[in-house]
């Protein structure tokens, strides 16, 4: 896996609120995070995760607040193509292959030298024996492995995951783990929703609880990061 | 550029989705000759009459299956929240909209190509002596239909009542588009042909404008 090739980058969320109708989805959420950390979001189910990090895709508009991408040099803002996304669903065609699927959305990104990273990916995820294959007859741990390649076509310097490990077995959890750390190290901002403590969870050196959309706790590693993490999901 | 690149890679996976699982095109052939077919066999019009309602009839059958066929076109992007996948990866969304839009006039037109044969057969009208023109209105026609029909379909892939909202939109927005295409066929298939500028006009601008729109104003639409 290859270090991000875009600046590091952080993420800011001034007093975002967040409204479908008349349900909050979030309230004043400030956050700031700066860039190289990797954040575990926690909470129960609705309390406002998955509406946070697609807000930070800038999938969702926030009904107030703003969102800004602070940068370690001075390119400022990273368009939508330098953070890789990685949501509940698995955001690929079943009716294309896994290597059709990639592909196209590296043509559509702009990546240089397509096959190669299609390649790359294809190996990292462990389906290389099965690229020709229509996605529709992958079990959905296979399927999470396509969206994990996906969200990693342009080496982002911004990764924003949904439950990152639906339907990985362990071995693929572990997969998943080693990569996340890699990015990590090189330097990759990660923002994750989690539930429970896990192998994925455990990469997080800072803890944020979303209840009702709105933050109650905030911290970094150590027993109440893992607290925040496991008291959830109880 | 990039808008080129984008719509090329996009219009390649919508023809490659569609010709695999065909479930666009046999839907809308089907359709449209079920009606052809059925009006033929129940009133059995004299060569007068059927080019007198022929156009119409041909207009109305090619609009109802273009709401079949639009109804899946941003709704089956919905199923894996691919949509999503093409917003964060496109500079300019307006290259969803081409792409979908240049594959819906494409099989639109197939599907039109594939029955032209069979109306001019079942209802007794040579359309050989004008059949240049024809493709052009069918044409025009269809990439009106297109144009409005993504957008709309953009928009009820969101809504609740999805469904019944589509076709009745489509209607309601299509009919200058049904009117002035049925006027211009009705001049070709006339015994002494003519070409109907009016309309064909008409259909031009039609098409200019909501192109123009759905360019200014499509990112909007595809919002959550």
């Amino acid at each position: 896996m290859t270090p991000p090739a875009s600046p590091s980058t952080g993420i800011r969320f001034e007093n975002i609120d967040k409204r479908y109708g008349g349900l909050y989805a979030l309230r004043q959420v400030s956050l700031e995070i700066s860039a190289g950390e990797c954040v575990a979001l926690a909470g129960r189910n609705g309390s406002g995760k998955t509406t946070l990090l697609r807000i930070a895709a800038r999938l969702v508009r926030p009904s107030a607040g703003s969102l800004t991408f602070p940068s370690t040099h001075q390119s400022g803002e990273p368009g939508r193509l330098q953070s890789g996304f990685v949501a509940h669903a698995t955001m690929v065609y079943d009716e294309l292959t896994a290597e059709e699927n990639l592909t196209l959305f590296a043509r559509l990104q702009g990546t240089t030298e397509v096959q190669t990273r299609v390649d790359t990916l294809l190996r990292d995820v462990g389906l290389s024996d099965r690229r020709s294959s229509l996605v529709r007859t992958f079990s959905r741990g296979m399927r999470q492995r396509v969206a994990i390649a996906r969200a990693l076509l342009q080496e982002p310097s911004v990764l924003l995951l949904d439950e990152p490990a639906t339907g990985l077995d362990p071995h693929g959890a572990a997969w998943l783990a080693g990569t996340l750390r890699r990015l990590c190290d090189a330097g990759c901002t990660i923002l994750m929703s989690v539930h429970g403590e896990s192998e994925i969870s455990s990469l997080a050196t800072r803890g944020i609880r979303l209840d009702s959309g709105r933050v109650v706790a905030d911290t970094k590693a150590g027993a109440s990061l893992q607290s925040i993490l496991t008291f959830a999901d109880a | 550029m990039s808008l080129l690149s984008n719509t090329s890679a996009l219009l390649g996976k919508e023809l490659r989705t569609e010709f695999r699982s065909r479930e666009l095109l046999t839907t809308t052939v089907v359709f449209i000759l079920m009606v052809i077919v059925l009006f033929s066999f129940t009133f059995d019009p004299s060569s007068a009459e059927s080019r007198r309602f022929g156009p119409g009839l041909l207009w109305l059958a090619f609009l109802f299956a273009a709401s079949l066929m639009l109804q899946p076109c941003f709704l089956r992007e919905q199923t894996n929240d691919t949509l999503s996948a093409l917003r964060l990866s496109v500079e300019d969304p307006f290259a969803i909209f081409l792409a979908k839009l240049i594959a819906n006039t494409l099989f639109l037109l197939l599907t039109e190509f594939l029955l032209l044969p069979i109306f001019s057969v079942l209802y007794n009208v040579p359309v050989l002596p004008v059949l240049g023109w024809l493709i052009f209105v069918l044409f025009l026609g269809s990439l009106g239909v297109s144009i409005a029909g993504t957008a709309l379909s953009a928009i009820s892939a969101q809504a609740r009542v999805r469904e019944l909202l589509l076709p009745l939109l489509l209607l309601l927005l299509l009919t200058p588009v049904l009117v002035a295409s049925t006027e211009v066929t009705k001049a070709l298939l006339d015994p002494s042909p003519y070409v109907e500028w009016k309309g064909i006009g008409f259909l031009a601008v039609f098409d200019l404008v909501f192109l123009t729109a759905l360019w200014l104003f499509g990112e909007y639409l595809l919002e959550e």
